[in-house]
């Protein structure tokens, strides 16, 4: 049994590579590893040469350096540097296209909380430590905390980022092949921080679409947001025919508004969430400062319901699930 | 005049010494035992992840172990190791002084210390903390439940014995060097205790405060780092790094230094590159304070923001690379016999270089994502802190034992368990690499069964490593007593340290001595 | 800072060696302290770009008055030091003590102001953690406890400072008074000056940012 467990891990199979930046951070990784080895192994053997060669009574000659020395140090720092700034830029490189997700990418959000992931899907299929996905497509996943920070880990995508209490951050990957991998939270977050585990679910898209139809969904992200928007008193003033001065919310999303200080703000979620939470902080041009501010009052869950709503206020068309079509 | 172990026989002589080399052998007191409690922790924790369940103690008894083990490990006996132990009892004899600039201080400094360590144990007897040592926010401000106040304060009382010491060995390096010691004459031990104290001096003040606002927040229920009032965890992690990756240096340049001391020793040579070798340490200290932002680069702080770091941190590994290249280069014509401390030595080049490429893989973005707080980064600052720092401890320890005690230790039980500890390290630590890559995050008390059987090597490493640490207190001890009178110079070493009767006298020199050559010059290559 | 008294364990060679060594020592200290307020100099300038609004209406919690009296009197006092240091290097005692004696009590005038502003935030329900409580109409109840909060580290921290400094300056005076400083040997006054001067340079950054900055 251990043996083919240590066959899995030492054997290149043993992490699966099944999303379409997997295999460029291996390759990345593999150059490293084998520059590293190459020089471990020119230093073994130089220092085991040198330690026999010039052990203590040995008739190899001594005496002064018969070559520059100022060369040679310049030489290895300038060797160094360059091979170290080569993989700077390898990296850096790959880092940048890791960090900007595709602009029609697939969203998915995740809440982090002590100790389990809880997923919503768009159409408002909900589940707990389990992520299923559509391979084939770009999937951004939007993460946020209601507790501590934890971490969204997923080795066989090579994808991690932290979930950090009061913001939304995503991560995003395209997965490549069906399976059932690990999902793991990597940032300590309390006593059972280890059993704050799950898998992630890789399904072809038909299979992801028939999936997400069986679900238990009671009605989608942004008809729950629409229930929501009503409850918390958001239409109370964020309506047509309201008596207070408050702005219309239709077709916020994305839009450049520009604020009573002069300034423009581009409203992205970030936006949208402080404004519920910190209303005070960017007054829009031409409004009163009058909005309480949400912060305590609605959940995480809710919030990020409201501001799929508020989301789908801009969209042309509603999102059902984009991508999944061909 | 008498030498400064017979100087006195009374307890009151011991802990009422301001003499820097009765300091040093507090510290070195102190730590043993602060290393074998923190060892133990490990040991349990070792232990447990022999399965896969976790089935030796709880979670959270597991994660006040690896919390206890880190606290312990970093600020009670990584930390004042080299620098206060060793340090304290040979810089000023290197320097040719008769004391630290400020023997109250010094004094005073252990106190702290002490006063720290009993505070953190009180905190781990009375139930200890889990939140790591790190001390994330909003967990260690908001969630946790333990006694992290105690604990944060104190490592916070701890800080300033660090601070005093950096002072004290500034100053001392500044103002107290013999006629004609001039900085470019000094032993690279002294120049890599120099670097050690600025970043002493510089970072641990931050450490102290963050703390202090994680204590008050706890306390007054504040939001400092707690998203919820206003606050932004983020912050703590800054300014949590800006002290803790320079202190990362702390933890490295005092063993850089003596492992220059020893191979210049063994391998008969003065260093090659004295002067690169000198400079790179203040580079490590300069850059080590530039790069703390490699330590979030999946925080969620700004892609540009970890660009840049990501860069700084490859130019840091440059001055570390180059120190490599210089001590293979040292051996070069040399005339090399392999004592204890050279085995040491040796053995450190070997880890530490380990250690340091896999440095750049964490520096490397995309590679950092994928292993950032899973075991690879474990095996990694394992590689540094105890395939390097503590090796460099074991080997300077030995190296100046006949200084410390005036006599010599057996030779082949000091080789013998040099080689155990190679071993040990290396299964312990090895296979880490291998987990970490296949993604097991660090601080799981349960994990999936398929990384079952690297934790099993890598806990049998762990036993064979706890043997070779377990030796040297036996035969040395014994030799403190019972081995064979060691001379002033036993290696034939260079330094005027070895210009002093073994033990040192009381007032280190009979008559100040006077320097007219470089470091580590013989004349004439010898044998 | 230790000035070995018995000449046998002093590490120094002579007096001059260790007059400069306790000038760097002293010099080492106040580096360390700049980067011990940097840690909060820098949490507050976060939370300052983050909630300028917030920071804005808890610094008009402060009494602007007393904050600017307590400026003069401290650079008044740090003045005093200045000049007593002067006097004694040439040899004038009288003229040190009156200094010491005047830099004390403008020093211990400070502190006595900043007792009665604490207390009076005491009265106003406004100390976190004690009995925090914001009652006007306001979105930034947190974002201004943060700013009381960070008020009373910076100054509170910055009071314990004066507490150490006004020790020092009663201990120069006590050496003057026993005959132990004089125009050759003066270095405790101007060890003390340094740092009662960074003391003051301390408060000549929070005076501007924790009262000056509330639209008035």
């Amino acid at each position: 049994m251990s043996g083919d467990r240590l066959a899995f891990a030492l054997l290149s199979g043993g992490l699966p590579d099944a999303s379409t930046l997997a295999p460029r951070v291996d390759a990345l990784f593999y150059a490293l590893l084998a520059t590293s080895t190459l020089l471990v192994l020119i230093l073994v053997v130089l220092n085991l040469t040198l330690l026999i060669r010039y052990r203590r009574g040995s008739p190899a000659p001594r005496g002064p350096l018969p070559f520059s020395q100022i060369k040679l140090e310049i030489g290895w720092i300038a060797v160094t540097l360059a091979i170290f700034l080569g993989f700077f830029f390898w990296g850096a490189w790959l880092y940048l296209d890791q960090t900007r997700p595709p602009v029609d990418a697939y969203e998915i959000r995740v809440i982090g909380r002590q100790w389990m992931w809880d997923v919503r899907h768009p159409n408002g299929r909900r589940e707990f430590d389990e992520l299923h996905v559509p391979i084939g497509t770009p999937v951004r996943v939007l993460l946020s905390s209601e507790d501590v920070i934890h971490s969204f880990f997923v080795p066989a995508f090579r994808v991690k980022q932290d979930a950090v209490p009061g913001k939304v951050v995503s991560a995003w990957f395209e997965a490549t092949r069906p399976g059932t991998y690990h999902l793991f939270c990597a940032e300590y977050c309390g006593t059972e921080h280890s059993g704050m585990t799950g898998q992630v679910v890789a399904l072809a898209p038909e299979d992801y679409a028939a999936w997400l139809e069986r679900g238990n969904q009671v009605s989608n992200l942004p008809i729950r947001g629409r229930e929501l928007f009503v409850r918390y008193g958001c239409a109370g003033c964020h309506s047509p025919g309201s008596q207070v001065h408050a702005p219309l919310l239709e077709g916020i999303y994305g839009r450049l508004q520009p604020m009573a200080n002069g300034e423009f703000v581009h409203v992205d979620e970030t936006y949208l969430r402080d404004s519920i939470l910190i209303p005070g902080r960017q007054i829009v041009a031409g409004y009163p400062n009058l909005m309480p501010s949400f912060q305590g009052v609605i959940p995480e869950g809710d919030l990020l319901e409201l501001i799929a709503y508020l989301k789908s206020l801009g969209a042309a068309n509603p999102p059902a699930s984009p991508g999944l079509a061909p | 005049m008498p030498d400064y172990l017979a100087a006195g026989h009374t307890v009151r002589s011991w802990l009422g010494t301001l003499d820097h080399k009765r300091i040093g052998l507090l510290y070195l007191a102190s730590i043993t035992v602060f290393f074998w409690i923190a060892a133990g922790a490990a040991g349990l924790m070792r232990w447990d992840l022999l399965t896969p369940q976790g089935d030796v103690v709880t979670s959270d008894l597991y994660n006040r172990l690896f919390t206890l083990h880190g606290v312990l490990m970093v600020w009670f006996f990584l930390i004042p190791s080299i620098p206060n132990v060793l340090g304290n009892f040979i810089l000023p004899l290197m320097i040719g002084a008769r004391d630290l600039a400020f023997p109250r201080l010094n004094l005073a400094s252990w106190y702290i210390f002490m006063a720290g360590g009993a505070l953190v144990l009180y905190a781990i007897l009375a139930g200890g903390v889990d939140t790591g040592w790190t001390f994330y926010t909003p967990y260690s401000s908001t969630y946790a439940n333990g006694h992290v106040m105690l604990m944060a304060v104190g490592v916070f009382v701890t800080g300033f014995s660090s601070i005093a010491t950096g002072l004290n060995f500034i100053v001392t390096i500044h103002k107290l060097r013999a006629p004609g010691l001039t900085w470019f004459r000094l032993p690279l031990f002294v120049w890599s205790l120099y670097a050690t104290s600025l970043i002493l001096v510089l970072a641990t003040p931050v450490l102290a405060i963050t703390l202090l606002l994680v204590a008050l927040e706890r306390l007054a229920g504040v939001g400092v780092f707690d998203p919820k009032l206003g606050g932004d965890p983020l912050l703590f992690q800054h300014l949590f790094w800006f002290y803790s990756h320079p202190a990362v240096y702390i933890m490295i340049l005092p063993g850089m230094g003596v492992v220059s001391e020893t191979i210049a020793a063994f391998a008969r040579r003065r260093v090659f590159g004295y002067r690169i070798v000198a400079l790179s340490s203040l580079a490590i200290a300069v850059l080590g304070f530039l790069v703390w932002g490699h330590h979030m680069f999946v925080s969620s702080q700004s892609v540009y923001a970890g660009v840049v770091f990501s860069l700084l941190s490859f130019l840091v590994a440059v001055p570390s690379a180059i120190k490599v290249f210089n001590w293979t280069a040292t051996l070069y014509r040399g005339s090399i016999s392999f004592e204890t401390p050279m085995l040491y030595a040796l053995g450190f080049v070997g880890l530490f270089t380990v250690g340091g490429l896999t440095g750049l893989f964490l520096a490397t973005l995309p590679i950092d994502v994928h292993v950032h707080d899973t075991y690879f980064v474990i095996a990694h600052f394992h590689y540094i802190m105890v395939g390097g720092m503590v090796m460099a401890y074991m080997g300077g320890i030995h190296y100046w034992w006949p200084k410390i005690s005036g006599r010599m230790y057996h030779e082949w039980t000091a080789r013998i368990t040099a080689l155990i500890t190679f071993f040990g390290f290396n299964l312990t630590f090895f296979p880490q690499f291998v987990l970490g890559y296949l993604g097991m995050p660090r601080r799981y008390h349960v994990y999936p069964p398929e990384f079952q059987t690297l934790n099993v090597l890598s806990s049998a490493g762990a036993s064979i490593l706890a043997v070779g640490y377990l030796l040297p207190l036996v035969y040395l001890g014994w030799s403190f007593f019972f081995g064979r009178r060691a001379g002033p110079n036993p290696w034939g070493a260079t330094g005027l340290e070895w210009r002093t009767p073994s033990p040192a006298p009381q007032h280190n020199f009979e008559r100040t001595p006077v320097v007219t050559t470089e470091a580590y010059h013989r004349g004439e290559p010898t044998d | 800072m230790s000035t070995a008294a018995d000449p046998e364990l002093s590490p120094f060679r002579d007096a001059e060696q260790r007059s400069v060594a306790n000038h760097l020592g002293l010099w080492t200290f106040l580096a360390t302290e700049i980067l011990f307020f940097g840690g909060l100099f820098m949490a507050y300038s976060v939370y300052r770009y983050a909630y300028p609004e917030a920071f804005a209406e808890g610094s008009r919690h402060l009494d602007f008055w007393i904050g600017t009296i307590n400026t003069a009197l401290l650079l008044t006092s740090s003045l005093f030091v200045a000049l007593g240091d002067h006097a004694i290097k040439a040899g004038r005692h009288a003229t040190l003590r009156g200094c010491l004696i005047g830099a004390w009590l403008l020093g211990a005038l400070f502190l006595a102001l900043k007792f009665h502003e604490y207390h009076s935030k005491y009265v106003e329900h406004l100390v976190p953690g004690l009995n925090f409580r914001y009652d006007e109409p306001t979105h930034w109840a947190p974002q201004i406890q943060l700013f009381i909060f960070l008020y009373f580290a910076l100054t509170g921290l910055h009071a314990v400072h004066m507490l150490f400094g006004l020790g020092a300056i009663a201990w120069v005076l006590w050496l003057d008074l026993r005959g132990r400083v004089t125009a050759q040997r003066h270095g405790g006054v101007e060890m003390v000056g340094l740092y009662w001067h960074f003391v003051d340079c301390v408060w000549i950054f929070l005076y501007p940012l924790l009262y000056l900055i509330a639209h008035r």
